[in-house]
């Protein structure tokens, strides 16, 4: 049975990875879960300089879901280099860093600096909708998303995926315009832009009042726009949003994604990412499936 | 440290205590065996539409018995769910999490607001030095009568139903208390008060803050706190409540 899958020459050996944001650099999560099972770890975005993160409350509930507006808190590339690079090498997984700027010079500046670091792929943030400059202002025009692919592109030794964003008219568009640019994959959903009203308070419960839904409640359209996307372009796409477990997963695989990404329900159950892994094998051993890839798109 | 766990534990009991306000023991003896007062719990919903666990104060710890007790308030769907809870039921739980309170001191003031009283029973159990326990209540009170156990009582009530009229400051100003290390746990505005009132007097603070959560373990920022020196997680100024506190010295936060 094989459950490797391959993206952009890399190959992984299952294809079950973390959300940025949800995992930081795997530390804490180490404790319940064996990283070397993880067909790899994507960090938490990384910046040029340490970024403080916007003001809390940060985090809400929803239906079914959450909001957040982090705002990008990260210690910034020198320390992640040093500290949590080889954290990460300790384990046998691949790793897929999460990249953010406020200007393409500062994408750029975290780009060159990981280019002669030991990591295995970039993943391009340019659709998180917490932070003003950069962020989702990038990633939801098509002529930009083109433009900021091809500059990093022109930089990163490593493969380069970019984060699409939800908050768009017509996802496709901007993922053709990453596939003009030279992305080598797709990385999508991020977080769908949010509101929540405290009705006792008669505010907004979150300090910067609007933030990103994730969780199950964001899952089939999560689902729709992998499929949309993996019929619109040859890129590899590493698919999320609401996965909780071995069934979600396969729905993404389904649609067309390579890879997926487990995020908000690693909150909810720590060892979420390897029972992914553990049920993707049964259903696997179940259906007598050879090779995952078989099922890679396999609805049309 | 130990690693928190998540388990289903078995509810012992869930009693109403006062308007609202719920004391449930679980029986989790793995946990029971290494919490410290100050930690927390993350209590799970059964509802799958309520994804995110709800942080509650451990209240007391038996280990012979391996349970944990909480009290808590009823304060939305989430703490309205455990409150229906009954003896042989079960609920998922994750902890011991967070730092938990470190016991120093010869003479110490223990003061809890509201719905931070809760974990300073535990703490007024294990401190073995002098105590003084100042709680303070809007009007009803609760847990009261278990504390003159554990030292002398002192209560303020907002609307001076029982004990000093107005809020603990009020309440240890006019009993005259004294102290060489204050605890505290309540709502942000106490906290910051007691914070400038340890500053005033020279002695050192624990305060228990509280902040939304989502992973309860460190990993999402979700919780932060601003604090006077560069954290060691984000190099920025901001601490985990989750991970690197609850508990933090006074002078480490910006409140
Ligand atoms: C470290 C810590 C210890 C706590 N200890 C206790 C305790 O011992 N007893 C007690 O009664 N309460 C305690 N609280 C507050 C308690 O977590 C909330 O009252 C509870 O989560 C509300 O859940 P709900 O579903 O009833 O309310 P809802 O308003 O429906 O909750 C919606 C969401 O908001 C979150 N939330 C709402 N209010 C708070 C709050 N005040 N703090 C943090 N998150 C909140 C919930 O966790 C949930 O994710 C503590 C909070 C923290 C951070
Ligand atoms: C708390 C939190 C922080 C996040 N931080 C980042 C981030 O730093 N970079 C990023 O590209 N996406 C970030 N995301 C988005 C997730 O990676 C993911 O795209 C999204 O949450 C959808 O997946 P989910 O529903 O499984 O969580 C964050 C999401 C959450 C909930
Ligand atoms: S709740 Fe996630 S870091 Fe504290």
């Amino acid at each position: 049975m094989n459950t490797s899958v391959t993206i952009a020459g890399i190959e992984f050996k299952n294809p079950v990875t973390t959300a940025s944001g949800t995992f930081g650099s795997g530390m804490e999560y180490s404790e319940y879960v064996d990283l070397s099972k993880l067909g790899a770890v994507t960090t938490k975005g990384v910046s040029s300089v340490p970024w403080p993160g916007n003001p809390t409350p940060r985090v809400a509930e929803t239906y079914g879901g959450m909001l957040n507006a982090i705002g990008l808190q990260n210690p910034g590339v020198d320390v992640f280099i040093k500290r949590d690079i080889p954290f990460l090498r300790k384990y046998d997984t691949k790793i897929i860093v999460n990249v953010v700027g406020k200007t393409t010079e500062e994408y750029c500046e975290v780009v060159e600096r990981l280019s002669d670091c030991d990591v295995d792929l970039l993943e391009i943030n340019i659709s998180c909708p917490n932070v003003k400059e950069g962020g989702i202002a990038f990633g939801q025009d098509p002529k930009c998303v083109e433009a900021i692919t091809h500059e990093l592109k022109k930089r990163a030794k490593q493969p380069i995926i970019m984060k699409l964003s939800p908050n768009v008219t017509d996802i496709t568009e901007t993922a053709k315009a990453a596939q003009a640019g030279g992305a080598d994959a797709l990385s999508l959903i991020n977080t769908l832009t949010g509101m929540k009203i405290d009705i006792h308070r008669r505010s907004f419960l979150l300090a910067n009042r609007t933030g990103g839904l994730s969780g199950p409640a964001v899952k089939p359209i999560a689902v729709r726009m992998v499929y949309q996307v993996a019929n619109a372009v040859k890129l590899p796409i590493i698919g999320m949003g609401g996965i909780a477990n071995a069934e979600d997963a396969l729905e993404f695989i389904m649609a067309g994604a390579s890879m997926i990404a487990v995020g908000t329900a690693n909150f909810v159950n720590p060892t979420a990412t390897t029972q992914i892994v553990e049920g993707i094998e049964a259903y696997m051993k179940k259906y007598q499936v050879e090779d995952i890839n078989e099922l890679i798109g396999c609805v049309k | 440290m130990s690693v928190a766990l998540k388990k289903e534990a078995v509810v012992c009991e869930n009693l109403r205590i006062a308007t609202d306000i719920y004391s449930m023991w679980i029986k989790e003896p793995e946990m029971a065996s290494t919490a410290k007062p100050g930690q927390f719990i993350s209590m799970y919903c059964s509802d799958g539409s309520r994804l995110l666990p709800r942080p509650i104060s451990i209240c007391e710890i038996n280990k012979k018995q391996g349970a944990l007790r909480l009290v808590y308030r009823i304060a939305g769907k989430g703490t309205e769910e455990f409150s229906m809870l009954q003896a042989s039921d079960r609920i998922t739980v994750m902890g011991p999490l967070g730092n938990g309170f470190t016991l120093e001191g010869k003479k110490a003031l223990l003061i809890g607001g509201g719905i931070g009283i809760p974990p300073m029973l535990e703490l007024a159990k294990q401190l073995s030095c002098e105590k003084q326990i100042v709680l303070g209540y809007r009007d009803v009170t609760f847990l009261d009568k278990e504390f003159e156990t554990y030292g002398s009582v002192y209560i303020s009530t907002e609307d001076g139903s029982k004990g000093t009229k107005g809020n603990v400051l009020d309440a240890i100003r006019t009993n005259g208390l004294h102290a060489d290390i204050i605890y505290a746990c309540g709502p942000t505005p106490m906290l910051k008060g007691i914070k400038g009132y340890a500053a005033e007097q020279g002695i050192k603070a624990q305060l228990s803050l509280e902040e939304r959560m989502a992973c309860g373990i460190g990993a999402c920022l979700g919780c932060v706190c601003k604090s006077k020196e560069v954290d060691h997680h984000s190099n920025v100024n901001n601490k985990r409540i989750c991970k690197d506190g609850p508990v933090f010295y006074a002078e480490e936060v910006e409140l």
